[in-house]
């Protein structure tokens, strides 16, 4: 029993992509990026809601799909001169599985 | 903490820090924030301030504070070393070094000379009393509001467009403004004789005097000393005492400025009216750059801000040792930053031999507009009262297109009328602040103009980034431009369309990638990156996209799909609505459905409990509030093609009844329109691409506002090209009339490749072809019989590799994508005990 939780095999989410992980109440974005690191953070948008997982993945960042606004992934805050954060959540990979805390 | 030995790094050295220079080092800190230990020296104790709203400042419209465009904790949190209120007194360029005139000294491995201009004292008895300034500073600023203060008379020698700025600036503070000029009409640099008659006119009705053709003999002090006259003459006249005296308590010089260049001079540097550089802002010593007004490029000396911008951006990336940009010189616009005054003027507006002109001219409507064409090309103009296309024309000016086919409606400007979302208006000037400009993002006008100042924006781009404005649909960029131009004045110049990189991640335009994918066979978006030392790790989601599209339209066989290049819409193969859900829509071939159909549909939005079904504007029926991981289900029991409502991609063929059933009809419209869809579905293109076939002239169908509109007729068919529907209303050229249908599906399809070889991504066909020209496409399509055929032979080549994606995804492609993965119980890992082991197990 521990707070993290396997998501998936490290495999299951595509370079450059993401998986979306419910918890039964909210929707959670997990992303890889093109060196396999790791980040989760809420599925929505600070700027009008849109699902952040569903957006282009670069670098460290995604665009959101509504409007573009990019989230920097390692801190969930809107690169300038957008405002706004996003709750960000650890994340991390043992032995090519990813494990997620929601605590 | 391991001790490591820190590597010296090269030093940067920079004389001058105003607009130029640090504009320069912004743009190098962009490319290589870490490359320099740099020092920035300046003469004048402020930070960097936006020196060409000095005018709004002086007729207290703003404030200094308003205009800082670098604070001095901008410097500290770059690591620059700054030294105020040090003016340079030599450059040692054997030792490298640079000595102030207080003793500081800096060392340099690069140095950059950005030390301005000088304003030019007219050599008169008495140009060096109290109270005769130039207009140049923040000092020369004050000084004016301090005598405003005090006394009545001001005289200012030169109309151009500073002295001009510089005398309405002190009528509105209160004083007796005279305007005094050698030559006959006013900024003669920029205008025409007429529009400067127009000029002066409501110059005067502002309450300024004007004396033409005079020349200043001397100045005469008063009792207390202090400037207290003028003495003029009539500037071809020869004759002494044939003057006469005006009272003046304050002169202010704007006669010119004169490149600054007395430190390079001594140091040996090669100077001719400016330090001559070559087009890497290269001066002769190879370790000094030189930026702005202090250089003279190609025997040209720069004095407005746009230039000085290009310049620093090609110096930076030389700094920054990428070495692949080059100067080639600037074209500049004028616009005068006068409240109420609407001005603007590029290019030569005089003409001369060879030279046409078109003009305009309503006196008493005070509107005068002249554009100089030569060789089909405009050269120049001048518009006055409505400067509404100025940015159009300059533009046109710039990328030297060719505006034969424009002639006839040119002088009225960019057609607005169809614009929607900002509710007609097209003059930006007389907007109250509160005026919705941008109709997606919701921008008001005063919110625009507070950001320009506030932030010190300069570009369209930088209005984009910090507002929204113009940056979704983008109908209302001519406005934004308008309201960026008045705000800043010539300091903005569009960007010349042909030479733009493709987004912030390159250099290289949309052509030099398309053209190096060709001929270097590049298979993959990596590895087009790496071929094209591309700045970022994976592109950005403007780049990425646009280069999938290239890589798949140059290699169809070869290349593979990269979905997470794709748009969220195109990857998974529906559009994504405001709260997350999508939309589906199954291909219904030129708008005929079946009763079979139309119950499969009543079915699925049955089964899937889908929240609306709606007919839409393309002939079919979509359903609405989808969730994605139903997507595939749904797909399933729908049993029909992807309609590609969501790609730059073919969308629907739209038609009429046609002669099967309208009395009217002389044409199949119908069996036609399907034959098109059948053809050409699961055609990607640049942006979305839509068709529609009409059986008859009455043209139900709308043809002629599509991307490929064919009309009916007796004898066969039209075809018309690059409409659009949209965001602005473009009626179609006609291409050519052909007998057969498939003359239409070869001259519609060659048509369609020529568009997707050539066009930049996310252009529509009506960008296309304003860009390459009707003539262009007429060649490739019409004149030459043995391209057009390979052109359509590339398009089927390429259409035979595509598959329908719905069923792709039916059978399992891409399955993870429509799957969330779901956890219950949240409760159970939530417990606080477990957060110990938890923290042991990430460290």
């Amino acid at each position: 029993m521990s707070n993290w939780l396997k998501v998936c095999p490290l495999e299951d989410i595509p370079r450059l992509g993401s998986r979306v992980v419910n918890n039964g109440d909210i929707d959670i974005a997990v992303f890889r990026n093109a060196v396999d690191e790791v980040f989760a953070v809420d599925d929505r948008c600070p700027h009008k809601g849109g699902p952040l997982s569903q957006g282009i993945v670069f670098d460290r960042r995604v665009a959101c799909p509504l409007h573009g606004t990019t989230i920097h992934l390692d801190t969930g805050e809107a690169a300038a001169p957008d405002k706004g954060c996003t709750h960000k959540y650890r994340v991390r990979v043992d032995k090519g599985d990813v494990y997620l805390n929601l605590g | 903490m391991t001790h490591t030995t820190k590597l010296k790094k090269t030093r940067l050295t920079v004389i001058g820090n105003g607009m130029a220079g640090i504009r320069t080092l912004e743009e190098l800190l962009k490319l290589a924030p870490d490359m320099y230990d740099i020092t920035v020296f300046g003469a004048e104790p402020h930070g960097n301030y936006n020196r060409i709203l000095l005018s709004p400042v002086l007729a207290g419209e703003m404030t200094i504070k308003d205009i800082m465009l670098n604070d001095v904790d901008w410097y500290a949190q770059n690591g620059i070393t700054l030294h105020l209120g040090k003016k340079i007194a030599q450059i040692d360029r054997v030792r490298r070094k640079v000595i102030a005139v207080d003793g500081t000294e800096t060392d340099y491995d690069r140095l950059l000379l950005a030390t301005g201009s000088n304003p030019v004292m007219l050599p008169v008895p008495g140009n060096d009393l109290p109270g005769v300034i130039a207009y140049r500073d923040i000092k020369d600023t004050d000084e004016m509001i301090e005598a405003a203060a005090h006394y009545r008379h001001a005289v200012v020698i030169g109309g151009g467009l500073l002295g001009l700025e510089a005398a309405n600036g002190l009528k509105l503070r209160g004083m007796d403004v005279t305007v005094v000029h050698l030559m006959p009409w006013l900024m003669e640099r920029q205008l025409d004789r007429t529009a400067a008659g127009l000029l002066q006119k409501s110059l005067e009705a502002k309450g300024l005097k004007f004396l033409l053709g005079k020349q200043t003999v001397g100045l005469i002090a008063g009792e207390s000393g202090r400037v207290c006259a003028i003495k003029l003459k009539p500037a071809l006249s020869n004759v002494e005492g044939d003057g006469e005296t005006l009272p003046a308590d304050l002169v202010v010089m704007a006669v010119g400025i004169r490149p600054s260049t007395e430190l390079a001079e001594a140091a040996g540097l090669h100077c001719n009216r400016g330090v001559v550089v070559n087009d890497t802002l290269q001066t002769y010593d190879p370790r000094i750059y030189a930026v702005g007004e202090c250089v003279s490029h190609r025997g040209i000396a720069y004095g407005l801000v746009a230039p000085l911008f290009e310049q620093a951006k090609v110096c930076a990336n030389h700094l920054a040792q990428f070495g692949i940009s080059r100067y080639t010189g600037s074209v500049t616009s004028t616009k005068l930053k006068v409240t109420g005054i609407d001005l603007f003027s590029a290019g030569d507006f005089i003409g001369g031999e060879g030279a046409e002109e078109i003009v305009l001219s309503d006196p008493a409507g005070g509107v005068y507009k002249k554009l100089v064409i030569k060789d089909d090309k405009i050269v120049g103009g001048v518009l006055y009262g409505d400067t509404t296309d100025g940015s159009w024309y300059f533009q046109l000016l710039r990328n030297g297109q060719n505006i034969r086919e424009l002639r006839n409606h040119l002088m009225f400007g960019q057609n607005h009328l169809g614009n929607a979302g900002h509710q007609g208006r097209s003059s930006a000037a007389d907007l109250p602040d509160d005026f919705e400009v941008c109709g997606c993002n919701g921008v008001c006008k005063g919110t625009i103009v507070k950001s320009i100042k506030e932030q010190g924006l300069f570009t369209l781009e930088d209005v984009r980034k910090h507002t929204r404005a113009s940056s979704s649909c983008g109908s209302c960029t001519g406005l934004v431009e308008q309201i960026l131009s008045s705000v800043v004045g010539g300091a903005y110049a569009p960007q010349d369309a042909s030479k733009k990189p493709m987004c912030g991640c390159t250099e290289y335009t949309h052509e030099d990638v398309r053209r190096a994918i060709r001929k270097h066979r590049l298979l993959s978006i990596p590895e087009t990156m790496r071929f094209m030392e591309w700045k970022t790790p994976n592109g950005c989601p403007s780049c990425r996209p646009a280069l999938n599209y290239y890589l798949m339209c140059a290699f169809p066989h070869e290349v593979q799909d990269d979905p997470r290049s794709r748009f969220i819409n195109e990857r998974v193969h529906a559009n994504i609505q405001k709260d997350g859900s999508y939309s589906v829509l199954p291909r219904m071939y030129g708008g005929v459905t079946t009763p079979a159909e139309l119950r499969r549909i009543a079915d699925v939005a049955e089964k899937y409990r889908v929240p609306a079904v709606k007919v839409t504007g393309g002939q079919r029926i979509g359903l609405l509030g989808v969730k994605k991981d139903e997507l595939p289900g749904i797909w399933r029991d729908l049993g029909m093609p992807s309609g590609h409502a969501y790609g730059k991609a073919l969308r629907t063929v739209k038609t009429c009844v046609g002669s099967e059933w309208c009395r009217f009809g002389v044409q199949d419209s119908t069996a036609l329109g399907i034959l098109l869809e059948k053809t050409f579905e699961r055609m990607w293109t640049p942006h979305k691409t839509k068709l529609a076939v009409s059986g008859c002239p009455r043209n139900c169908a709308e043809a002629t506002i599509k991307d490929v509109g064919i009309v009916g007729v007796d004898s066969g068919w039209e075809i018309y090209i690059a409409g659009n529907g949209g965001i602005k209303a473009e009626v179609c050229e006609f291409l050519v009339k052909v007998g057969t249908q498939q003359e239409v599906l070869e001259y519609a399809g060659a048509f369609m490749q020529l568009y997707r070889e050539e066009a930049h991504y996310l252009d529509r066909t009506v960008h296309f072809v304003q860009r390459a020209g009707l003539d262009h496409v007429k060649r490739r399509i019409v004149e030459d019989a043995a391209g057009r055929r390979a052109l359509y032979a590339r398009l089927l080549d390429a259409l035979s590799v595509e598959k329908d994606p719905w069923a792709e995804r039916v059978a399992g492609v891409e399955a993870r994508e429509f799957s969330t993965i779901r956890f219950f119980d949240k409760h159970e890992t939530k417990e606080k005990d477990n957060e110990q082991l938890a923290e042991s197990l990430s460290a």
